[in-house]
Parts: structure tokens; C-alpha cells; sequence
């Protein structure tokens, strides 16, 4: 599901997605990154999606809000504070203190790994899990494995962006769960206008020599293989 | 200046110190690590600790909250919110995409470096840094290196914590500028 099917959010909607910006080339060449931190400055669109997010889940019973390192951590406690619930934060290894449980997860080259604190969830907790940004979902994935782990049931995943071509959505539903998203972003043809020649560009746009598919799977790796850049 | 000079918050002040926890030897043997996950466990403790801020600086004309990564980042968007400024996460370097200009700080041994995005503070911005705790007041300094050579006035630096003994009080004096805390944290002298 996605905000904005509401009337009254859509204008909402249209200020944080206005409120967003894409930066070509960041980490590597052809990848637009979708930056959130010029949301972050403008007061009425930060409050605007954290109010999003709260009128969504004030009446699901949710006690706990987990918050993936490190854009997560923005979001998640705004959204905690709101509706009176528990926050948890889900780091990269060796920065929480104490015990914790550990979560492996792939990515295109190697592995990556989220980390919980033991105790900070308990069995019959309702949890959400948020985060700037969904893609392939690998990371959501990881989060609501340590949730439920620990005996807490995940009630839906929440970001601020999604990026369908990624597929993230049908990852969560693989694993049984919901995701809820405020805007989607435009990363194809984003991505198209990132590439090294105009040549180049316009065969792939007339899809003469390389076909649409092609042009997706190569996208979808390079920018899969970073996408854990939290 | 510390909180609970003032009757009202004292209550609040230690709900709050109550939920901290200390984790030793963390992340090295000797070390006692002062830990506020489980203050973020508590939603009241959690709300005290950001209305205390709030309360502090709604008044004060603060249109830049400026938070260091990763855990000022629990606690600066919500005093920003509630203020209305704007927030400005100060990263580790390669991490904000984009523009940005970086500050160099010492640690004990060898160097780190914080960065901000270009053009995330204006000339004549007044500005809160926000931290969970304060020790050496090291990545404080460079925190206010940032906003003042973007031409912002620092107006304070915030913290939940302070370890009085390891001095960043007087280091930040030096620098001008004033530290508010919620609470102190003195040690046994550890081996």
C-alpha cells in the first residue's frame, strides 16, 4: 500500500516528494541516490511524514518501533515518541553495547549484518520496522528475522521511498508481511539519464541495442551492490 | 548547566538516569559504557528526555538542529520537530551523498572526521548540536567547526550525558560556547 490513496495526504504527499532530492553518481557511477536530508530541511514536509506514519499505526497497538541504522534512526523515533512506543534500533555490527542477536544477510557481493539487542524485544511485542528506503528489501528481511527471533510479531514494514524496479515489496510478501511507503521513486528513468554517452542513452531508450530487460537487470545489479549503504 | 537545577524536572531527570544502563568493558577492557538504548525502551523516560530539551530551546529561536551520526540521530529530528528547525545529520565521511564539507578532529589515537552537507545551513543560522553524550568534547568541537564555517552561530551544544571527569565542559569553554546536560556520570576510578 501506498500513502497518497487518502485524499487528504496527497498534497502531503506532494510536498515530501518535492522535498526530495537525487543525487546522480553516488556511491558509483550510474547509480541515483535517493537523499532524504533535504526532507529533513524542510520543517512542514518532516513533520508532514512523520504525522503520515503516525496516523497510520496510533490505533494498531504497536509497541515497538525498530529503526534500521543509520537513516532509520531519524525516522523511527519521531514515530515512536508519537504513539507511545518502545524504540529499538537495529545497528551494523559491534556498535550496540551488551548482548545482542545477530542477523546475516546477502547482498550482491558478499554479506552484511544486523545486530538487536537481547531483551529489548519480548515475546507478544507488535512491531514496525522503518527506514528511509526500501530496494531489494535484503535489510527489512533481516530486521524482521531478528524481531521475530526474539518473539515479536511484525505488523508491516514502513519507509519513506520504495523503489519498485528492486522488487522489495514481493520480498516482504515472500516473507508474509506488508509494506507501507509514502512515494515511490522514479529510479529507471532516473537511472537511464545517468549513463555515459548520449549515444548510448538514446539507443537504450529506443531499445535498439540493448533491450529494456537488459537495461533493468544491469541496473538492478549496480545498484543492488550497494545498497546497504547505511 | 545541568537540569534539575530547576525543581520542576528533577522527577523527570531521575526517571530518566534510572533507565540508563552501564556496560563494562565496552567497546575495550577498563571502559564503562554508558549506555541509552534502554532509555529509548521507556516512552516516558524517552518523551521526558526530548520535552527537557524542548522546553529549553522553543524559545530560543533555533532554526538548526544539528545531529551527530549515528546516536544524536535518535534524539536531534525530535527536538527539531517539536521546534520547528531544521535537522542536519553530521556524518562519518562517504556517508551524505552530494556536496559536502568536512572537519578533521584527534582522538586519542589517530584522527576521525565529521562532514555536513553544503548548503544544509545558512549565514546568520542559529544552531543546536545534539549528541547523546559528551566526554573529551572532541567530536562536539568539531561538530561546531562545521556549522560556524557555514556561517551559522552556535547557540549551544546538547547532551544526555556528560562524563565530567574526561573534561569536555572546559573544551568546549574554549571554544565559546555552552554545554547543557541532563545528567552527570562520575565513576569509581577503574584500573
Amino acid at each position: 500500500m501506498s500513502a497518497g490513496e487518502n485524499g487528504d495526504s496527497a498534497g502531503r504527499i506532494n510536498g515530501i516528494k518535492s522535498a526530495l532530492r537525487v543525487i546522480p553518481n553516488f556511491p558509483k557511477p550510474g547509480i541515483m541516490f535517493q537523499d532524504i536530508t533535504t526532507l529533513l530541511l524542510d520543517p512542514k514536509a518532516f513533520k508532514d511524514t512523520i504525522d503520515l506514519f503516525v496516523e497510520r499505526y496510533k490505533h494498531e497497538i504497536i509497541s515497538v518501533i525498530a529503526g534500521i541504522e543509520a537513516r532509520g534512526f531519524i525516522f523511527g523515533p519521531p514515530i515512536a515518541l508519537a504513539i507511545g512506543a518502545k524504540f529499538v534500533p537495529l545497528r551494523k555490527p559491534k556498535k550496540l553495547p551488551g548482548e545482542v542477536i545477530s542477523e546475516k544477510y546477502i547482498l550482491e557481493y558478499g554479506s552484511d549484518c544486523l545486530e538487536m539487542h537481547v531483551g529489548a524485544v519480548e515475546s507478544g511485542d507488535r512491531a514496525l520496522i522503518v527506514d528511509d528506503l526500501i530496494a531489494t528489501g535484503g535489510t527489512l528481511c533481516a530486521a524482521m528475522n531478528l524481531l521475530e527471533r526474539a518473539g515479536a510479531e511484525v505488523v508491516e514494514c514502513a519507509c519513506v521511498i520504495e523503489v519498485p524496479e528492486l522488487k522489495g515489496r514481493e520480498r516482504l510478501r515472500s516473507h508474509g508481511k506488508p509494506l507501507y511507503v509514502l512515494v515511490e521513486s522514479q529510479f529507471l528513468k532516473g537511472t537511464l539519464m545517468a549513463t555515459e554517452s548520449q549515444e548510448e542513452e538514446e539507443k537504450m531508450l529506443m531499445g535498439k541495442s540493448i533491450s529494456r530487460v537488459e537495461v533493468k537487470n544491469r541496473l538492478r545489479q549496480s545498484f543492488a551492490s550497494f545498497i546497504d549503504l547505511n | 548547566m545541568s537540569a534539575g537545577e530547576n525543581d520542576g524536572s528533577a522527577d523527570r531527570i531521575n526517571g530518566i538516569k534510572s533507565t540508563l544502563r552501564v556496560v563494562p568493558d565496552f567497546p575495550k577492557p577498563g571502559i564503562l559504557f554508558l549506555d541509552i538504548t534502554t532509555l529509548l525502551l521507556d516512552p516516558k523516560a524517552f518523551k521526558d528526555t526530548i520535552d527537557l530539551f524542548v522546553e529549553r530551546y522553543k524559545q530560543k529561536d533555533i532554526s538548526v538542529v544539528a545531529g551527530i551520526e549515528a546516536r544524536g540521530f535518535m534524539f536531534g529530528p525530535a527536538i527539531a520537530l517539536a521546534i520547528g528547525a531544521k535537522f542536519v545529520p553530521l556524518r562519518k565521511p562517504k556517508k551524505l551523498p552530494g556536496e559536502v564539507i568536512s572537519e578533521k578532529y584527534v582522538l586519542e589515537y589517530g584522527t576521525d572526521c565529521l562532514e555536513m552537507h553544503v548548503g544544509a545551513v545558512e549565514p546568520g543560522e542559529r544552531a543546536l548540536v545534539i549528541d547523546d553524550l559528551v566526554a573529551t568534547g572532541g567530536t562536539l568541537c568539531a561538530a561546531m567547526n562545521l556549522l560556524e564555517r557555514a556561517g551559522a552561530v552556535v547557540v549551544e551544544c546538547a547532551c544526555v550525558i556528560e562524563v565530567p571527569d574526561l573534561k569536555g565542559r572546559e573544551r568546549l569553554r574554549l571554544h565559546g560556547k555552552p554545554l547543557y546536560v541532563l545528567i552527570e556520570s562520575r565513576f569509581e576510578p577503574t584500573s
